[in-house]
């Protein structure tokens, strides 16, 4: 560096001892160390944001359970918080809502994103390819206000309700629908990570064997690379758990047991949106209750991110 | 190879109805495959499709210029541009420069232990943490604890922690991709580790840093449903002029449009959304050339 070459030539500054710049030395040394820390505390940012979600969360979610029975929020199925009298938390109803979704979006997300996955690295040509990978990381780079304006306005008045007449405005499908498209990228890039980590010796032992490219893929390719692929779903019905603004807009706000999918009804992260879109003011019920879901809600995928990381050591094929 | 005899030709493997079978699946399949991978492209299509035609009508320079309002005709987005320029140069300012730092502390730095590794894990959990919890921690810490408010700040704080993981990541990346002969010709001639840092691994590394980065502020200009939580306003009336005024953002305004009943609002938005995909488009275009002329230039 030019600053080690000036210091040097700059030879009274120099207390040489045996040809030593102890000088020059000890501020490098200062320079290594200091840095050393900033770029320690740095990286411990990451750590207190983690300490602060946990501690934020549990502080206020105990505040709500000072007056709520954990046992009732955590089995109750009516949740009517924000109604004036008659006040009632039962979680289950935001969860079933948030379940419904989940598995609606994930059979549009798991066929569509694995398929195009194996076509992607077995089937398209390497033009075709760089066309169609960044046109799929495209959807991923919507923000996902957009999708909800695209489930309200488009999917449900155009697709929805054509098919089933008796559709309401706000419904759980079209919002799983669109969730869904969301997270096709997400399953298909992941899928694609494991497939093209299965070695080319496995492909070209089946081609030998005289197997069809569909027998490749779905014998031996898909089998070879699972674990992967789980964890890509597992991650992706993560991503659905916590999608926000897609379920606050085609939705509705409707906290009831979610039973039927072309009824509204509200999921955790859609409660929480219609809580801070109107007055919440802290100290009160509603707004620790924003901390109880929220609570739930952090555990939920957190522990899907944890299945699913664990689900790839564990299952990892391993090849030389 | 042994060339010169002609294998034996195998009984059955010509023409067979089971063959046949085989190879009418094999090209349904393949059929199969191709629409999977359509759908989502189909999907997308009508997405844009939709979204442009619906748009394009109520696109105009009010939309840019004119504050918001209760009439759809008079109403844009010029606040909330405000707001989201100063929300998302702050959280630029303060992301930026620590998450490369971690990034560098992580791949430089840090010795192979357990904590390094539990350092590691927390931060891919942390970038699976739904972003509406990370909005809750900004109501909670940055808006009532610190009393900030449900202003710029805290905001862009709350932006700030949830772009970290994502640049920290992508930082870790871009180092991970220079080899190692070049920190090892640095130390060689006795560089001390923030001297190969500073003089080799980050110059090398920094457009992909860049692209990291720039992609991951294209997806907090996107973000809405922590900045509704941390206390982004609804309705404001004036421009945020510093930290402590409160602010609106393009995502939220358009959100605050969507919720209305009035036709004339949701054309609004749609041409709204059309401002913002352009936003987006043009930061993300931005990393892509800054990507292909440095690949370019770069041989290792």
């Amino acid at each position: 560096m030019s600053a080690t070459t000036e210091s040097l030539d700059r030879r009274e500054n120099v207390a040489a001892v045996g040809g030593v710049n102890y000088a020059l030395l000890r501020r490098q040394r200062f320079i290594e160390k200091t840095a050393g820390y900033i770029l320690l505390v740095c990286a411990a940012v990451s750590v207190l944001t983690t300490v602060g979600i946990a501690i934020i969360l549990l502080t206020e979610a105990i505040q709500f359970f000072r007056t709520e029975s954990v046992f009732r929020f955590l089995t109750g199925t009516r949740w009517t918080a924000l109604f004036e009298f008659d006040q009632s938390f039962g979680v289950l109803a935001l969860v079933s809502a948030t379940m419904m979704i989940t598995f609606i979006a994930m059979l549009v997300a798991m066929p569509a994103g694995l398929m195009s996955a194996i076509y992607l690295s077995e089937y398209a040509s390497e033009r075709s390819r760089t066309i169609l990978k960044p046109t799929l990381e495209l959807l991923a780079g919507i923000p996902t206000i957009i999708y909800g304006y695209f489930a309200l306005s488009f999917i449900t008045p155009n697709l929805i309700q054509r098919i089933f007449p008796g559709a309401s405005v706000f419904n759980v499908l079209s919002a799983g629908l669109a969730v869904g498209i969301m997270i096709i990228p997400l399953v298909a890039s992941l899928s694609e990570d494991a497939i093209r980590a299965v070695p080319r010796a496995m492909r070209e032992g089946a081609y030998a064997m005289g197997a069809t490219k569909f027998e490749v893929s779905t014998r031996v390719i898909v089998p070879a690379a699972l674990s992967g692929i789980v964890a890509s779903f597992i991650l992706a019905a993560s991503r659905a758990v916590g999608e926000t603004m897609i379920v606050a807009l085609a939705a509705g706000s409707k906290a009831q047991i979610a039973s039927d999918p072309l009824q509204p009804a509200q999921t955790m992260t859609g409660y929480i949106v219609q809580v801070v879109s109107g007055d919440v003011v802290r100290g009160t019920n509603v707004y620790y209750s924003l901390y109880a879901v929220g609570l739930l809600l952090f555990l939920m995928t957190l522990g899907l991110n944890i299945f699913s990381h664990w689900f790839v050591r564990r299952f990892r094929e391993v090849y030389e | 190879m042994t060339a010169g005899v002609p294998p034996a030709p195998v009984e059955g493997l010509t023409s067979t109805p089971n063959l046949k079978r085989r190879q009418s699946i094999a090209a349904i399949g393949r059929w199969i495959f191709i629409l999977a991978t359509a759908f989502a492209i189909v999907a997308l299509g009508a997405l844009a499709w939709y979204i442009i035609s619906r748009g394009w009508g109520a696109l105009s320079w009010g939309l840019l210029t004119n504050p918001p309002s209760r009439r759809p005709e008079r109403a844009g987005l010029n606040l909330a541009i405000y707001g989201t320029l100063w929300i998302i140069s702050l959280t630029v300012l303060i992301a930026f420069p620590m998450g490369v730092a971690a990034a560098i502390y992580l791949e430089e730095y840090a010795p192979k232990n357990r904590w390094t590794r539990m350092l590691q894990i927390n931060i891919s959990n942390l970038a699976g943490v739904p972003s509406v919890v990370y909005g809750l921690l900004g109501l909670g810490i940055f808006v009532e604890w610190l009393s900030l408010g449900r202003v710029v700040l805290a905001g862009a704080l709350t932006m700030a922690l949830l772009s970290l993981p994502v640049i920290i990541i992508s930082t870790q990346e871009a180092l991970k991709a220079v080899p190692w002969s070049l920190r090892e010709s640095a130390y060689g001639v006795g560089a001390t580790r923030w001297q190969v840092t500073a003089s080799h691994v980050l110059p090398a590394a920094f457009p992909a840093i860049l692209t990291g980065a720039i992609l991951a502020v294209s997806r907090a200009i996107g973000e809405t449903a922590p900045l509704l939580v941390a206390g982004a306003a609804g309705f404001v009336t004036r421009r945020p002029d510093s930290f402590d005024d409160s602010y609106t953002t393009i995502p939220i305004q358009l959100y605050n449009w969507m919720a209305r009943p009035q036709k004339e609002f949701l054309d609004l938005a749609a041409a709204g959304i059309i401002v913002l995909m352009g936003l987006l488009v043009l930061m993300n275009s931005f990393a892509i050339i800054l990507r292909q002329h440095y690949s370019k230039k770069t041989r290792w």
